[in-house]
């Protein structure tokens, strides 16, 4: 870890950024001991007050970004669900957020990227100097180089307050027919869903939308994040179980006594309600938790969505987390995550069993046509993941082939789904 | 704000400089690694700094200060505060094993550092007050098993920086002594963590609140301060027995 990416690199099989991903993607491969730590290469180098081009270092976290430029009109175009992310992670991941739909994924506004490619060479790579390796890259799990710098084009805000309107939804219907409908109007959607109401209230849950407030909706203050309360030990593994994510999920639902209810927002809340709680995750105990993310295809219809959703109730796969988001249209990225369809991400406490309801919510994701992200992923098997990329994958590995034919780059996770060699 | 920022290179004065640059400050970076101060004065400039300069000093030699201090004023105008955050670390085996390094953190972190606090004084004083914000430890704040040596340096920094905030707060010049707990630097990089370990940036947010309300000392993060009220108490017997 270290300020200098150039010369950190400079033998390094993997990058990885603030790790926020959740299976081994960012973990080195068998036999490799060390990966290079971007997050101390975070120097922002230019920015262009008229056109809102940021070219910064690869470790630059959207936490520093944020806080940099939105009280100056200025944001990501795109913004996961944590501001703990680093330029790099989310090119490499080529993360998508709740504007899906309109803004597509990250990769859509990166404008260049400088890397370190296994050759050793540092190269500048845009869509017309590289089109291959910059396709590649975007999703590309760090498989392709170690990116240096990012050129990103910021966009240009109203306010910087959200405008926000969530409704109550008592069921599944209903939620995802509310979300469909607000795709038009509203460049921000997703939907909430109570993960442990089965039966006739299975996908009762909130729907979210939102978009940058205008002048006059505003406050005059600038919006800033509330007090930060942490978990400041791993909490005992039983301490998330049903009862408790019940009662929270309870508390979320009912947190809006109304079933409607509008305002603005800060960024910081709308985008990121976990990183209100420092080491939130610690909540899940040593253990831990995984997550699994996959994409229902719009062509497999809303039933298989409502029954994807069963086979996650009837495992009780507790969690705390289960936002719904339909995604629009794929981008470049050869191995991005969104295609149209309802992406559904579930929390899964790691412990006996996972890997067989992992298998089981694969198989059916396979059946549907549907995909899985691989920054959530660290449990899905070989067979599956090379299935369900049948499309894709092929041209991936001839990027690689191309510009790193001895596999020097590579990571626990292309070990487990591309079999790359230990 | 018009400050100079010695260690803004890297570590928790990198993250107190970009905190002042944010805001719209003007900053000089006072450092030994030429091409480091060019890099951040570029990002500081990016993230909205009034202007920025680098100026040449190296902490190890007592005649870069002079020198280097004028050419901060000049580039300022005037200097409303200087913030110290340069220093050097070995732990409490390293710095048993070898003396030279031993010498090398005994005399940076204690006689160099003071020297310059009080070239920084000299000319404050002279230009009619000023703030000086230096980085000392909590390891300063009672005998502990793992930081001996280095502890000691940072004790005797805090008592000067108190007693030259008796002397001079009256004549214009406030000094403000900055306690870190463990913090992820590139100083502690492949140390075990203790609890309440900070990131750099959590430093800083804390330390430039400081500098605005010119407080005399501050612990960052702020939880060091029960911290340390606690194990200043602890008795003797089982300070000898803990392992801390
Ligand atoms: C609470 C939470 C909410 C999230 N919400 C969303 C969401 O809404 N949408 C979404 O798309 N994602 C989401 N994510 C996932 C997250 O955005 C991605 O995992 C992201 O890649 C993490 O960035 P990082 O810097 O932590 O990268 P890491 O986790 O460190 O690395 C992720 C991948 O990027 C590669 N990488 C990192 N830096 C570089 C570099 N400089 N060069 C080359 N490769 C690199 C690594 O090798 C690895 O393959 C969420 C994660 C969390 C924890
Ligand atoms: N990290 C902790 O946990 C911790 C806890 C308590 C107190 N502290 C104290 O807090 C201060 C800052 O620590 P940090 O962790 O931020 O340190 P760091 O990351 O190691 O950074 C040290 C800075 O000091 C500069 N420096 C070192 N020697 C120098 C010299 N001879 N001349 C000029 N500049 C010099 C370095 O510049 P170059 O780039 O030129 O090397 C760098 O900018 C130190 O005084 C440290 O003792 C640290």
């Amino acid at each position: 870890m270290g300020t200098d990416l150039e010369s950190l690199t400079r033998q390094a099989t993997l990058s990885r950024g603030l790790g926020r991903s959740y299976g081994d993607a960012s973990l080195p491969a068998q036999g490799v001991a060390e990966v290079v730590g971007t997050r101390l290469a975070d120097r922002m180098l230019a920015f262009d007050e008229q056109t809102g081009v940021l070219r910064a270092q690869a470790g630059l976290s959207l936490h520093d970004l944020a806080r940099t430029f939105l009280p100056r009109g200025w944001f990501s175009p795109v913004s996961p669900g944590t501001w703990y992310v680093t330029l790099g992670g989310m090119v490499a991941s080529d993360i998508h957020g709740k504007n899906h739909h309109v803004a597509g994924t990250i990769g859509r506004h990166v404008r260049a990227l400088r890397m370190r490619v296994a050759s050793g060479e540092v190269l500048e790579v845009t869509r017309s100097s590289h089109p291959d390796l910059f396709a590649a890259t975007l999703g590309g799990m760090g498989l392709t180089g170690h990116i240096l710098e990012v050129e990103l084009q910021l966009q240009k805000l109203s306010s910087p307050w959200i405008w926000r309107e969530s409704i109550q939804c008592p069921s599944f219907d209903e939620l995802l027919e509310g979300v469909a409908q607000s795709a038009e109007a509203w460049p921000q959607t997703v939907a909430w869903i109570d993960t442990l109401a089965t039966g006739k209230h299975l996908g009762k849950g909130v729907l979210m939308r939102g978009r940058w407030a205008r002048p006059e909706e505003a406050p005059a203050r600038q919006p800033r994040r509330g007090l930060q309360p942490t978990v400041p030990f791993l909490a005992p593994s039983w301490a998330i179980n049903d009862l408790t994510v019940r009662a929270i999920n309870f508390a979320y639902y009912h947190k809006q006594i109304v079933p409607f209810v509008e305002g603005p927002v800060t960024p910081h809340s709308w985008f990121t309600p976990l990183d209100s709680i420092k080491h939130w995750s610690r909540a899940y105990g040593r253990r831990g938790f995984t997550q699994h993310q996959a994409v229902i295809p719009r062509e497999a219809g809303l039933g298989k969505v409502r029954e994807y959703c069963e086979l996650i109730a009837k495992r009780g796969g507790t969690g705390l987390l289960c936002v719904l988001k339909d995604c629009g249209p794929e981008g470049e990225g050869l191995l991005s995550f969104p295609k149209p369809g309802i992406s559904v991400p579930i929390d899964l406490p790691v412990k006996p069993g996972l890997q067989d309801f992992i298998d089981e919510l694969n198989r059916f994701v396979l059946d549907v046509g549907g995909r899985i992200y691989l920054t959530k992923d660290g449990f899905t098997r070989r067979e599956h993941f090379e299935a369900m990329e049948a499309d894709r994958l092929p041209r991936f590995r001839e990027v690689r082939r191309t510009w790193d034919p001895d596999l020097k780059l590579r990571s626990a996770m292309s070990q487990r789904l591309l079999g790359d060699p230990g | 704000m018009r400050v100079a920022v010695l260690g803004a290179t890297r570590g928790m004065g990198r993250e107190v400089a970009r905190r002042l640059a944010t805001r719209g400050d003007s900053l000089v970076l006072l450092g030994r690694t030429p091409a480091a101060l060019d890099e951040l004065a570029t990002d500081l400039q990016v993230r909205g700094a009034r202007k920025v300069s680098t100026v040449p000093l190296d902490l190890a030699d007592p005649t870069s200060f002079a020198p280097a201090l004028d050419a901060a004023k000049a580039f300022l105008t005037r200097i409303d505060a200087v913030v110290i955050t340069a220093g050097a670390f070995g732990t409490q085996e390293q710095l048993e094993d070898d003396v030279e390094l031993c010498h090398r953190v005994l005399d940076l972190d204690f006689t160099k550092t003071i020297l310059l606090c009080e070239e920084v004084r000299k000319r404050l004083l002279a230009d009619g007050g000023g703030q000086l914000v230096v980085f000392s430890s909590v390891a300063g704040d009672r005998g502990r098993k793992t930081v001996g040596l280095y502890g000691a340096t940072k004790a005797g920094l805090s008592h000067y920086l108190d007693a030259l905030d008796h002397r001079y707060r009256s004549a214009g010049l406030v000094t403000t002594c900055v306690k870190p707990g463990f913090v992820r630097t590139e100083m502690t990089a492949g140390l075990k963590e203790p609890p309440f370990a900070a990131d750099p940036d959590e430093v800083a947010e804390v330390v430039v609140a400081a500098i605005d309300r010119q407080s005399p000392q501050v612990y960052a993060p702020g939880i060091w301060r029960l911290v340390m009220l606690v194990i200043r108490h602890l008795p003797r017997f089982v300070m000898r027995r803990v392992g801390f």
